[in-house]
């Protein structure tokens, strides 16, 4: 598998009234060609700081160090204007704000046409890929010329889905796009992300969200994050089945199964809370939580490749 | 608190604006001491002396000392800004507060009072009102200002308390049965406390504008001196034409500074209680 | 659309009953006596006086019961008599009104306008750059902190006096009589000039405040960060901030047309501008109720037209109120 996107030693703080808070300390990480990726993780370890910095990496967000590359050039993300040249047309976002993220008072019809626009394509050119684009989500085309306002909150998602693959981007970053959704639609809006990539529509696709169910269903490899750092890495199937980090072990434990009657076992969440970003403490960070965690541990684990495409951040995870 | 004291000694334009307030305020305070004359009214020199050792800041056509009148018209000018902005402040507050709590046909009814009253021009109103008072004094002006300038503040503090009332907290409360004055005083109160502030400072200053607008058309106290009477009685006795700037540009010169220094105040405080606007 | 129409009309027509009833009422309880003070002025024989006195108070209805006076009021005015001005007697008031108007709207309207315009622009400019920002804010502050008198007071001494370029009384010199002669308007619009920028300064700093805020917030809006994101360049995420930002400050203008009167007034009286608040001022300094009831009435109307025109405007412009969704916050 060739590599999309390689993330190296990456780096972003937040400015912050008390500090900079390490939201992303130190990450490393491959995407790959035709890949979907999940990102997981709860509130705060850094996952949407990732998908955005990928993008858009605004004040208070900070650049400290790392690289990025693409295809193997690389990415100038702590440039503004530069990444003007990438942006919607090699890399793609979906935002967390979805439902708010096209101006009111403006049709949807004429947002699009200025957008592609501003790349230098006349709407004329893309039109039929849009109309095409709409009726793969079951939208009409008639939508083209209502307002935002006009549309419910699950319009407006598979709306905003069209608009950011309109140009067929390489990587699309889809940011918590189900954390709003009821279960039923979580898996029809899941699943109309994976066909845009079996379709080719889009290359690789990152998957941000803290429901490993999702991902489950559509990610070939997850990666676990914590506290701005990662935790694990593997494909779909063996992190689920076969968790090595205990946080992510915590994380697949606190997962209800279907079929199964909490009386044999039962459902644990992980006590304690996340570490605070601004001072974080010395070693793992997950240390104050683990149920594992010795004097080792005082030290900062590495991302070890133990096995192929299979990585762990742990002292007490052994080589296979 | 501490944390508010911290904020606002870092706050520039807090800053500016309470130096400034505090410098008009103070010499209202001392300043009829101070001054060489005690009756702003009263004739002490030559007339249409520009300003001297002997007086401050001139003479007027009559001979009176204009220091003497400023300080007196500063006093005027804070008790207007004082009674007719607290109490447009506390009929705003009691109105919004009552119609967002409630709801209903009585928010309905209050609303539409509020409506019809925003779109009659202030000025207008007081003018109607006091051309008709047989005696204008500060009071009476405060008390007609505060009728008339509360209608802004209503909107807003309803607004506020639709949108707190609906917050998880006030639920809560509910829930638990803590009756409704306890949920009033506890719950929903310190949260609109720093708004309160705000919305005072803004009469404060609106009713200091509106006081002056009525003094110098002549719908002024009958008896004493403000500084728009000051302005008023320039203009009507050629102060412009005789180039008697002492007499005129003071008065006009302090509600200037001390309206500004109330909105830099009032961005400062905004500031200060919401992080999300605080500049590093 | 017809909805939100209807029931800014249903306001605009309640307040206007609301404003004609205090109108009314406040002079009728209030202490003094109109038809004296007109009595006094045609000195005579206290016999004549009596008689006039008794005359006057039938012309004017004033023997009539409460109710009926009420009524009579209204239907007067429906049939455009707002009564005899005292001050100008014979004159009705409605002509006095009338031959004033335009003085006030050729100094109004175009300070509201312009100010409106280059404020908004003023606005945005800071918006978008945060250092010209820090320095300027202060200075809108400032400008809108300015007692509006006080700066007519300024340039009509500064201007006026110490330089003279400008005259700082009338609306045009005592020797002419209008008409559209070069020479009339030359002379019209120096008496114009420092009215107008009395006005206009001040103004600036309101809108540029607002502008300043809106186009803030725009900036800061979910939708420009997602433009922002897909590669759109500064110019469009501006553009599309100034026109959702403009929209309230249409509104805003409805309602600077109710405080505008203040300034207005102030203004006209320093600089004996023969306009409707100079009347008010006369009207209050001789007396004459009748006068300053009709000025009053008059001002209300224009003030509540202006405000209907102004919605009217805005539904044209916002496209959610247009389709009916409840979106005015106003």
């Amino acid at each position: 598998m060739t590599n999309l996107i390689q993330i190296e030693r990456l780096r972003i703080y937040y400015k912050t009234l008390h500090g900079d808070a390490k939201a992303l300390d130190d990450v490393t990480f491959t995407i790959n060609d035709k890949e979907i990726l999940g990102i997981a993780g709860e509130s705060g370890c850094g996952k949407s700081t990732l998908g955005n910095s990928l993008i858009l990496l605004k004040p208070p967000m900070k650049y400290v160090s790392g690289e990025v590359k693409i295809n193997g050039e690389k990415l100038p993300i702590d440039n503004n204007t530069e990444m003007r040249r990438y942006r919607y047309k090699k890399i793609s976002l979906i935002p967390q704000y979805a439902m708010d993220a096209l101006n009111p008072t403006r049709k949807i019809g004429g947002i699009i046409r200025d957008l592609v626009g501003q790349h230098k394509i006349k709407y004329e050119e893309i039109e039929k890929r849009l109309h095409e684009r709409l009726n793969m989500v079951k939208l009409s085309k008639d939508v083209l010329n209502m307002y935002p306002f006009e549309l419910s909150g699950g319009m407006k998602q598979r709306l905003v889905l069209v608009i950011s693959t309109l140009l067929n981007p390489d990587l699309l970053i889809a940011d918590e796009v189900t954390s709003a959704l009821d279960v039923s639609s979580q898996k029809a809006v899941s699943l109309m992300f994976k066909e845009f990539r079996d379709r080719e529509i889009v290359n690789s696709i990152i998957f941000i969200t803290h429901d490993i169910a999702v991902l489950y269903q559509i990610a070939d490899r997850i990666v676990i994050m914590y506290a701005g750092k990662v935790a694990e890495i593997g494909p779909t199937e063996e992190i689920i089945a076969n968790p090595l980090h205990p946080y992510t072990k915590a994380l697949i434990k606190s997962l209800p199964n279907a079929g199964i009657r909490h009386t044999k076992e039962k459902l644990e969440g992980i006590p304690g809370h996340p570490p605070n970003l601004i001072n974080p403490p010395a070693g793992c960070r997950f240390r104050d939580r683990c149920p594992f965690a010795d004097e080792n541990c005082l030290e900062e684990p590495p991302l070890k490749e133990i096995n192929k495409g299979r990585l762990v951040a742990c002292w007490k995870v052994k080589d296979l | 608190m501490k944390e508010f004291v911290h904020f606002a000694l870092k706050n520039t334009k807090f800053k500016i604006g309470l130096v400034i307030l505090l410098f008009f305020i103070i010499l209202a305070i001392i300043g009829p001491y101070i001054s060489h004359y005690k009756d702003p009214l009263e004739y002490v020199s030559m007339s249409n002396l520009p300003p001297s050792r002997e007086n401050w800041l001139g003479t007027t056509t009559f001979g009176q000392d204009v220091f003497t009148q400023f300080v007196y018209g500063l006093r005027s000018t804070f008790f207007i800004g004082l009674f007719g902005g607290g109490l447009a402040t506390i009929i705003g507050l009691l109105i919004g507060f009552i119609a967002g709590y409630k709801g209903g046909l009585l928010d309905d009814l209050l609303m539409m009072l509020t409506n019809i009253l925003i779109v009659i021009p202030t000025l207008a109103l007081l003018i109607i009102i006091a051309a008709y008072l047989p005696y204008r004094g500060i009071g009476i002006q405060s008390v007609i200002i505060g009728l008339t300038a509360w209608p802004w503040t209503a909107r807003a503090v309803r607004a506020q308390t639709l949108s707190l009332r609906s917050r998880e907290f006030v639920n809560l409360a509910k829930i638990t049965a803590l009756r409704p004055l306890k949920i009033v005083l506890e719950e929903i109160a310190p949260n609109m406390m720093s708004y309160v502030v705000m919305v005072f400072i803004l009469q404060f200053a609106g009713a200091i504008l509106a006081a002056v607008g009525l003094d110098f058309i002549g719908l002024g106290p009958t008896r004493g001196i403000s500084l728009g009477l000051m302005m008023q009685y320039s203009v009507l006795w050629n102060a412009i034409q005789l180039g008697m700037w002492w007499w005129f540009v003071p008065p006009g010169l302090a509600i200037t500074m001390i309206v500004s220094s109330l909105y830099f105040l009032n961005i400062g405080l905004d500031e200060i209680f919401n992080p999300r606007l605080r500049e590093e | 659309m017809l909805r939100y129409l209807i029931k800014k009309l249903y306001i605009y027509i309640l307040t206007f009953f609301f404003a004609v009833t205090i109108d009314w009422l406040i002079p009728r309880f209030m202490p003094g006596d109109p038809i004296l003070v007109l009595v006094s002025r045609f000195s005579g024989l206290p016999e004549s006086a009596k008689v006039m006195y008794g005359y006057l108070i039938k012309a004017f209805g004033l023997d009539l019961p409460l109710w009926k006076q009420y009524l009579n009021f209204w239907i007067a005015l429906f049939k455009g008599d707002l009564g005899i001005s005292i001050y100008m007697y014979p004159k009705p008031v409605l002509d006095v009104i009338a031959q004033a108007i335009p003085y006030t709207l050729v100094v109004l309207l175009p300070s509201i306008l312009l100010s409106w315009i280059v404020g908004n622009y003023i606005g945005a400019v800071a918006a978008r750059h945060r250092s010209l920002d820090s320095s300027m804010l202060p200075i809108f502050y400032i400008l809108t902190s300015i007692p509006y008198m006080w700066l007519g007071i300024l340039l009509a001494w500064a201007l006026g006096v110490v330089l003279g370029i400008f005259p700082i009384a009338g609306a045009y010199s005592f020797s002419m009589r209008p008409n559209w002669s070069w020479e009339f308007i030359t002379d019209f619009l120096r008496h114009w000039i420092l009215p107008f920028l009395s006005l206009f300064i001040v103004q600036i700093g309101g809108w540029a405040i607002g502008m300043r805020n809106l186009i803030i917030y725009e900036l800061e809006a979910n939708y420009s960060r997602y433009l922002e994101a897909l590669g759109a360049s500064e110019g469009l995420i501006r553009r599309y901030a100034f026109k959702n930002a403009i929209l309230p400050q249409i509104t805003g203008l409805a309602l600077q047309l109710g405080t505008i009167v203040a300034g207005s007034i102030a203004t006209e009286v320093v600089f004996s501008y023969p306009g409707v608040g100079y009347l008010l001022l006369q009207g209050i300094l001789n007396q004459d109720y009748f006068l300053v009831q009709g000025t009053f009435l008059f001002i209300i109307i224009g003030v509540l037209v202006a405000n209907f025109v102004v919605d009217i405007l805005y539904m044209v412009f916002d496209p959610r109120i247009r389709l009916s969704l409840g979106g005015e916050s106003v």
